[in-house]
């Protein structure tokens, strides 16, 4: 009779592999992750860029945060838009931030826009697209600013108004139309929102608050909630039940604290002094 | 086989649906390419710039996922720079081109990239290399890729012809890309050319609304002869409906 072995090989075990493709295919898939079903945009205006994202982030059907930040800190001068699964976006760009604060610490140099896009796009590209993360990454450095889409296979495009996400086609409509070039700080702005606001109105998977950042060499301005069009109104009815509806035959009222005697038995009592 | 096999891209997977070019002629080579990049039906950039610096006179042209060229070409630009600092001379376009095929080669499985690698040297003068998608490594005279390219075999074979100068060649290059933009729905925007001397490289733009015109089809329902005009002078007369 042979006897079971506790021994386990070395390496991946994939045996639950079979056990998930069975689930998946009796209907019972694996969980999804959150994904920001987005609409983020940037462009280039006279003096540098403007990222703009909606707020909202989704788990399939439900809106899971009606008020998230999809505008995500790379270094004070480079700012990076993310949407596709909100964990990636999150982590990728919170450690490509990382990485690039040591390498301006060890290089002595303010890190340019190129090193980050560099830097994600050979990170997602060693993945293979399993780091669901869609970016668009916009600063200004030494050498002027610049505006990058990533995609979550690593590839990249520089172009002077880019957009992405679930909106991505409603907002690049209103870029298409509107935008021209040297534009004028608060017209590129206006037109951020507006392609902004494109998304949240016309595609399912964006909605409630317009987030903004303006980087220009000198400044940059992280415009939070910059424009609230989804705000929650006073309702004008109460629903609740009135006071006295539900009839009742009994009336027991008890105290909730409870009282507890207790009896050292044996030794002394700890000396609390 | 010299076409890309869309259906190894995994969904989502950015593509250089393409109309890429190389050709080579007494001075130089002639490099173009399309500027549609596209996810899906949906146009992810259309000013791509498909003509990838390698090297001050080798570029190349990149077709299939976009992510996969951009990546062997940036490892590509990497040890070329590091092969010219170690051996005090530029490298030759073969040199560039077998360091793509090894990559190409050897991640055969993980990649779809269609590459064509051209440019200038001094040990043979101007050169078109060819690495389709299983990763082979072809001298041609002339060479195309891409999606669109399937369209323009006929159109190439006929016209290229031996000891042509620049402008000859950079006609032929805008005349063969136009067809196939204009035949390939995975193709089109606007043309970027390259022209690749010794003594430099020159780019080339042809804007979409200024790309050469072929013949592109009389109004369908023209009049018949003899029938009464009704649409004036163009001749249109409008279809018979059924009630």
């Amino acid at each position: 009779m042979t006897v079971s072995s506790v021994f386990s090989p070395p390496g991946f075990n994939f045996s639950n592999e079979v056990r998930n493709n069975f689930m998946t295919e009796k209907g019972l898939p694996l969980p999804k992750a959150t994904s920001t079903g987005t609409t983020i945009v940037g462009c280039l205006f006279k003096d540098g860029i403007v990222l703009g994202a909606d707020t909202r982030a989704t788990e399939g059907p439900i809106i899971a945060d009606k008020n998230c930040e999809k505008i995500h800190y790379i270094t004070e001068s480079i700012r990076c838009c993310g949407a596709g699964t909100a964990a990636d976006t999150e982590f990728t760009t919170a450690l490509i931030s990382s990485n690039m604060e040591l390498h301006g610490l060890s290089t002595g140099r303010k890190p340019r826009v190129v090193t980050a896009m560099t830097m994600l796009k050979q990170m997602l590209f060693r993945y293979q697209g399993h780091v669901g993360a869609a970016l668009v990454l916009g600063g200004v450095d030494s050498t002027g600013p610049h505006l990058f889409t990533i995609h979550p296979h690593g590839s990249t495009d520089k172009l002077p108004y880019v957009t992405m996400g679930s909106g991505s086609l409603a907002a690049m409509a209103v870029f298409e139309s509107g935008w021209q070039p040297n534009m004028e700080r608060e017209d590129a702005l206006k037109l951020v929102k507006a392609a902004i606001s494109a998304g949240i109105f016309n595609d399912l998977g964006s909605g409630s608050n317009i987030d903004a950042c303006i980087i220009t060499e000198h400044h940059t301005e992280m415009l939070r909630n910059v424009e609230m069009p989804n705000e929650r109104v006073q309702k004008e009815r109460r629903y609740g039940f009135r006071r006295g509806t539900t009839a009742w035959k009994t009336e027991n009222v008890r105290n909730l604290i409870v009282k507890e005697e207790m009896t050292f038995v044996g030794g002394d009592a700890m000396d609390t002094t | 086989m010299d076409h890309v096999d869309w259906q190894r891209l995994k969904t989502g997977e950015v593509n250089l649906g393409t109309s890429i070019m190389a050709v080579q002629f007494n001075d130089g080579v002639v490099i173009g390419a399309d500027s549609r990049t596209t996810t899906g039906s949906y146009i992810a950039n259309r000013v791509t710039d498909k003509l990838t610096h390698i090297h001050d006179r080798v570029y190349c042209c990149r077709s299939g996922s976009a992510a996969d060229t951009q990546a062997v070409a940036d490892v590509v630009h990497y040890t070329l720079q590091m092969y010219s600092q170690t051996a005090g001379q530029p490298p030759s376009v073969h040199t560039a081109a077998s360091v793509f095929q090894k990559l190409c080669y050897e991640n055969k499985d993980a990649l779809s990239a269609g590459i064509i690698v051209a440019g200038w040297d001094k040990e043979v003068g101007p050169s078109v290399y060819n690495i389709p998608l299983g990763g082979g490594l072809f001298r041609q005279p002339w060479a195309i890729g891409g999606s669109g390219s399937t369209y323009v075999y006929g159109y190439c074979d006929a016209t290229y012809k031996e000891g042509w100068g620049r402008d000859e060649t950079v006609n032929f290059v805008k005349n063969t890309l136009a067809l196939a933009m204009s035949r390939d729905g995975s193709s089109g925007g606007v043309i970027r050319m390259c022209v690749i001397t010794e003594d430099g490289v020159e780019r080339l733009f042809v804007p979409g609304n200024e790309l050469p015109k072929f013949w592109e089809g009389h109004e369908v329902l023209r009049a018949p002869v003899g029938m009464k005009k009704v649409a004036g002078e163009t001749g249109i007369v409008p279809m018979a409906v059924e009630a």
